[in-house]
């Protein structure tokens, strides 16, 4: 069975963005870009599934500007077999994301999608729920944990307040949460060879869709500071503080 | 105009993220209607019906309801979409599992997380965990809206009187069946709505050591929380997780034992009224937005705190 892993270009996580002085947006100009966590655990799932032979070929995704194909390097790196970037200046919502995911699921056919239950620069978590929809398939969000067999997909989730386990019929979306894997480092052979696996590239247009946002930022400001406060000496300086000043205990 | 609230319960009682669900639609300025998707939750409608500013309580109940179940949550959202003008979830775990399925259903975006509502079509949301605060527009006939809980202040669980009607449940969608819970016990509060948070990071050094913020929460009648770093070195469960990947908190008093602060935990605790950080470390970026820092080894401080309180 294929699997399908969109994989999404964002501002590495270690960088502090900052919020461009028009408030127009953060500045990602000169910063260093990666492929969203969530994302590579999803990538590294979809390896674990093949080493254990329940997929015969991953298939990554990403759509975005040219630069995007780094992003889809780095999946192809950890094991994809093949990428197709889809590839657009236009600003992307989950939305448009979920209706090109669709349109390349109904032209690969895969049995599975595994995604990031999130990205980290608009932190929307929508995009793999959104598709379940349009493919009126079943979903999992923030697995834990995923089996497969016998056409169902059996996924544990992270909730409020613990686990829940669902089963699937196949075809499913599923997101990751972090304690899904822990990715593998990339080596460098790998690297090498990640270079010479195919990569295709199509526009939105050729996929019959409608990428246009529909929202409109307005503004991007940065948030409320929180000054720091004091340093006390002591727990008992401490306590006081708390029951005298905070009034908080 | 007219607002749809999907209450978040588990059958038996109403979740506390729903009265501040509540408290966000009511700025929306029209009615606002509460839907109690589930199975058996009689009492659950018949809470929602007294939460103040309610309207009206629609309940679907049926067996393919009981679980929350994103698809067939949906599908019930669906069927009533077409008299609202903004349909709106708490931003639980099963609020962001099933908005944005109904938001693609009806062809429309979805705003996630919304901390404040500027006017019916304009709202602000945390980008970047929470470094950028962004104000966006919708042109949608309906907005789809998740709400972050802690930063609406919840309307009174009592004192309204709606009426409940009965909505009849969609076919159960035959695609995903339940098949187990593993809830945490606890006797203490939920972490997303408690009023102190204690939380600890990776210098608490080991899941055994992490259990000596169990007397401190306890006098304090505290939830437990924990860094990513911490949970990730598996010294603490998961749900417990604070932080942009975890839960968003703003109790009253927040207790950072051993953490070093890093931006992901910050976005998940920053809005708290009181913050206290204890750390060795006096460089540690926490004490950058604690309100009261005590730098020190947590091994000495907390068994002292717990004891002077």
């Amino acid at each position: 069975m294929k699997v399908l892993v969109p994989v999404k270009r964002v501002v590495d996580y270690n960088v502090k963005v900052r919020v461009k002085s028009d408030q127009t947006g953060v500045d990602i100009a000169n910063v260093k870009m990666s492929m969203n966590p969530f994302d590579e655990i999803a990538v590294e799932e979809a390896v674990r599934l093949k080493e254990k032979g329940v997929v015969s070929e991953i298939i990554a995704m990403s759509a975005g500007v040219a630069q995007c194909q780094e992003t889809l390097r780095t999946a192809m790196a950890i094991g994809a077999d093949r990428g197709i970037l889809v590839e657009t200046g236009t600003e992307l919502q989950p939305l448009a994301v979920a209706k090109l995911l669709k349109a390349l699921v109904d032209k690969e056919q895969p049995q599975l999608v595994i995604l990031g239950k999130q990205a980290i620069d608009d932190d929307a978590n929508q995009t793999g729920q959104m598709l379940a929809a349009l493919l009126g398939w079943p979903q999992a969000t923030f697995a834990s944990k995923l089996e497969i067999a016998d056409g169902k997909a059996t996924v544990t989730r992270e909730v409020d307040g613990g686990l829940e386990t669902v089963a699937l019929t196949l075809p499913a979306v599923v997101t990751t949460d972090l304690r899904l894997n822990e990715p593998r480092y990339v080596t460098l052979p790998n690297i090498m060879k990640a270079k010479k696996k195919p990569l295709d590239n199509v526009k939105p247009e050729e996929l019959g869709v409608d990428v246009e946002p529909r929202l409109k930022t307005l503004k991007v400001a940065e948030p409320p500071g929180r000054k720091a406060g004091i340093k006390v000496a002591d727990v008992a300086a401490l306590v006081d503080k708390l029951k005298n000043e905070a009034k908080v205990i | 105009m007219t607002s749809l609230v999907i209450a978040e319960h588990d059958n038996q009682e109403l979740k506390g993220a729903t009265l501040n669900a509540v408290a966000a639609a009511r700025q929306l300025g029209g009615d606002v209607h509460v839907l109690v998707l589930g199975s058996g939750a009689e009492a659950v409608a018949q809470a929602a019906a007294q939460a103040e500013g309610v309207a009206k309580v629609l309940h679907a109940d049926a067996p393919q309801l009981a679980d929350q179940l994103a698809e067939n949550a949906a599908a019930e959202v669906l069927a009533l979409a077409k008299d609202y003008s903004h349909i709106v979830f708490p931003a639980t775990a099963s609020g962001k599992n099933i908005a944005p399925r109904v938001a693609a259903l009806l062809d429309v975006a979805q705003v996630s997380d919304i901390i404040s509502v500027e006017s019916p079509d304009t709202f602000q949301r945390p980008i970047y965990a929470g470094n950028a605060i962004a104000t966006v527009q919708s042109a949608d006939a309906v907005k789809v809206l998740t709400v972050r809980t802690t930063a609406f202040d919840p309307v009174a669980a009592s004192g309204g009187s709606a009426a409940v009607e009965a909505v009849q449940a969609q076919a159960d969608s035959g695609k995903s069946s339940f098949v187990g819970r593993e809830v945490a016990k606890s006797d203490r509060p939920e972490l997303a709505g408690a009023r102190v948070v204690v939380s600890g990071g990776r210098g608490m050094g080991s899941a055994e050591n992490f259990k000596l913020l169990d007397p401190l929460a306890d006098k304090l009648g505290a939830a437990l929380g924990a860094s990513r770093a911490a949970v990730d070195a598996g010294y603490a469960p998961n749900d417990w997780q604070v932080g942009q990947t975890g839960k968003i908190v703003a109790p009253q008093l927040y207790v950072a034992v051993g953490i070093s602060g890093a931006i992901q935990h910050l976005a998940g605790m920053k809005d708290s009224k009181v913050i206290v950080a204890i750390n060795k470390d006096e460089e540690a970026p926490i004490f950058g937005v604690a309100d009261y820092g005590l730098v020190g080894d947590l091994f000495q401080v907390v068994p002292e705190l717990t004891k002077s309180l």
